[in-house]
């Protein structure tokens, strides 16, 4: 989940990073407020999940409180990517010298972690990985030693910073690592890391992404979740709440299936037979028949799935279990479309003696299903 | 022959009480894997169906010496713990079932395996299965037949899928493994290619790669250089699209990393036979042997 910016420089205050003197506001009297209290002049900074927002126009300064309140007041009614802005953050504008970049993700397919480092701040490192791969640092942490102080001083090196400049980067990048580190983060990064005129280091900005798996370590992060606050569709949310993962797309086709591989695949066999999926569900392995119902009804809740296409591949997964949330679900579903499904595997026998008692019809190849569905999608369109 | 586990291989499965456990080492044991004890903490001493549990994996080990190998049923939050259990009582293949473990978790416990020379399956994998001889996972079994095509899969159900395939069309396989849906896996499509490739007992490899990553374009360096035996490729989320996980954590186009097409193209190049619908896979198969 990614955090929001207030949230991350918690985080990062937590672990004794410098931040600009800042205060959070929900109306534009309340921003004005801070601006009085921080000294003009400031920054005002709309708080959503989503990336671009200076772009969008999320950031703006002021000279004054009264500026204040009207830049806060026009932040507050924007929409940035689908997400309306609820919050902003009043921060006392930084005098800048220099824009740096540190910041530490996982790569996965080396399996640790790798601190990146950059003396190009203030810009998209990918941009700058693209154009100047020299000014780009990066080392690969072992994931069961750590970061040690030496080798966060050899990556400062590396990336170009000497004397103190290096001693003071090194610092941020150690602090960095202990962010990343109790907040089971997938990606922290601070860009830009300011030096101001007077020669202080300070994090402008915060970014911080936690691992879903770890929530159950950070409680106050999976309250937060549970209120609905998240960069997530509704219908996304409702799917994690029951323990499985929707994605929604462009076409008209319904897909739930066992097992993201497989939904892949069964998407690439809709789109392959002239298909176009709506929306992609997996109910993950085990899943109850309670699990299914409630499938079927988030992959109907969307307005535009004229057919679903359910294909289940019994292993962990029961194929009875699946049968009779799908006849459970047809009692209780919003509306009807048509429903074509490919059950096999793992207690096939019992599942289609369900099926069948409730004159459900299925497949067994997963092909011939897919084209009947794209069939049944096109039926609907006509 | 076969790869890393076989009719000799001792199994030893950690939250053998759990549900998931329980049931599957039944349907294990039912299969003919040679599953001699189990473990759960705190419930050392007990039986389950006839298969004694312990408490700890040195207990179990001290008691039947000759394990080998285990599989892993712990919830997400306990896992990483049982892994490294296992890897430090010297098991040399540990296969992760659960899913859902912190990454953070994953990349510590690979790394302890990598440094004991243990290999580990997954986590999130269904397992490995060698038909015939031993099933350490959760798949079907009647999908799988003895013979001698290779299998490696990132996805559970879809290696259910393409090993329908082959079996029908009088295809058995040598090994099918599942590699695991994270992000972070410890056995990798290149440590299995090696595999395959040494043993005599495999004619050729199918793998089943999908979007997010490079692991499929490490994959093709690695059969460029160094495999002989025919590959056979098929890589799911070709339509997906990017910046969206696909229900793995792992299957996510990122910026220019992870295509479908990008994997095809570097599959394609080191001279496997990609093709587009699992069900094509006999045809391929056809051709080539």
């Amino acid at each position: 989940m990614r955090l929001f910016e207030y949230e991350a420089k918690e985080a990062f205050r937590q672990a004794g990073l410098p931040l600009p003197p800042s205060g959070i506001a929900t109306t534009p009297d309340e921003a004005a407020k801070v601006a009085r209290e921080l000294a003009c002049p400031v920054v005002v900074k709309a708080q959503v999940l989503t990336g671009g927002r200076g772009k969008a126009g999320g950031i703006k300064f002021a000279k004054n409180p009264a500026e204040t309140k009207t830049k806060a007041a026009e932040i507050l009614k924007m929409t940035i990517h689908g997400h309306p802005v609820q919050r902003v953050l009043v921060e006392k504008r930084l005098d800048i010298q220099q824009e740096i970049y540190v910041g530490i993700t996982i790569d996965r397919d080396r399996r640790r972690p790798v601190v990146i480092c950059s003396t190009m701040g203030g810009v998209d490192i990918e941009q700058v990985a693209d154009e100047h791969p020299e000014k780009i640092a990066r080392f690969w942490t072992d994931p069961v030693l750590g970061l040690r102080d030496f080798e966060a001083r050899q990556i400062a090196k590396n990336a170009g910073f000497e004397g103190r400049a290096m001693l003071h980067v090194a610092g941020f990048l150690l602090r960095l690592w202990q962010v990343f580190i109790k907040n089971d983060a997938e990606l922290t990064e601070i860009n830009p890391l300011i030096v101001t005129k007077d020669g202080t280091y300070i994090a402008a900005d915060a970014r911080l992404n936690v691992d879903d798996n770890s929530l159950f370590r950070h409680k106050a992060l999976a309250e937060r979740l549970s209120k609905g606050i998240s960069e997530q569709t509704e219908l996304e949310q409702r799917a994690q709440e029951h323990g499985m993962t929707y994605v929604e797309l462009q076409g008209n086709i319904g897909i739930i299936g066992n097992g993201a591989g497989l939904v892949m695949a069964t998407m690439d066999a809709v789109k392959y037979y002239g298909g176009s999926p709506a929306n992609f569900l997996d109910v993950g392995g085990g899943a109850t028949h309670d699990r299914m119902r409630n499938a079927l009804e988030i992959v109907i809740s969307h307005p535009d799935v004229e057919a679903v296409f359910i294909n289940i591949l019994g292993g962990i997964t029961r194929c009875d279990e699946m049968a009779r949330g799908i006849v459970d679900a047809q009692k209780t579903l919003p509306r009807q479309v048509p429903i074509v499904i490919r059950m096999i595997g793992t207690r096939e026998k019992e599942g289609a003696e369900i099926l069948e008692a409730a004159n459900i019809p299925f497949l067994n190849s997963m092909d011939a299903a897919a084209k009947r569905v794209v069939e049944h999608s096109k039926e609907g369109v006509k | 022959m076969t790869i890393l586990v076989d009719k000799t291989t001792q199994v030893l499965v950690q939250g053998i009480t759990g549900r998931e456990g329980q049931f599957h080492a039944q349907a294990m044991r039912e299969y003919g894997t040679k599953i001699v004890a189990g473990t759960t903490p705190g419930k050392g001493g007990q039986e389950i169906e006839g298969m004694p549990v312990f408490d700890s994996v040195v207990e179990a080990k001290e008691q039947f010496p000759k394990i080998n190998a285990s599989i892993i049923f712990v919830p997400a939050r306990f896992a990483a713990d049982a892994a490294t259990e296992a890897i430090d009582a010297g098991l040399q293949v540990v296969t992760v079932i659960t899913e859902h473990i912190p990454v953070h978790d994953e990349m510590r416990f690979i790394e302890l395996a990598r440094r004991q020379g243990s290999y580990i399956i997954g986590p999130n994998t269904p397992g490995i299965i060698t038909p015939g001889e031993c099933k350490l996972g959760i798949m079907p079994a009647h999908v799988f037949k003895q013979g001698r095509v290779g299998l490696i899969s990132r996805s559970g159900t879809l290696t259910y899928e393409v090993a329908a395939s082959l079996t029908n069309a009088g295809f058995g396989q040598s090994t099918a493994i599942g590699l695991g849906g994270d992000p972070i896996v410890g056995m990798s499509f290149v440590n299995a290619l090696k595999l395959f490739e040494e043993d005599k007992g495999t004619d050729a490899t199918v793998i089943i790669g999908e979007i997010g990553g490079s692991a499929e374009e490490e994959a093709a360096a690695y059969i460029k250089k160094h495999v002989t035996k025919s590959v056979i490729a098929y890589i799911a989320g070709r339509t997906a699209p990017k910046g969206k996980r696909m229900g793995h954590a792992g299957a996510i186009v990122s910026g220019k990393t992870g295509t479908a097409d990008g994997k095809i193209t570097a599959l394609r190049k080191a001279g496997a036979t990609v093709i587009e619908r699992p069900i094509d896979v006999d045809e391929a198969l056809q051709k080539i042997l």
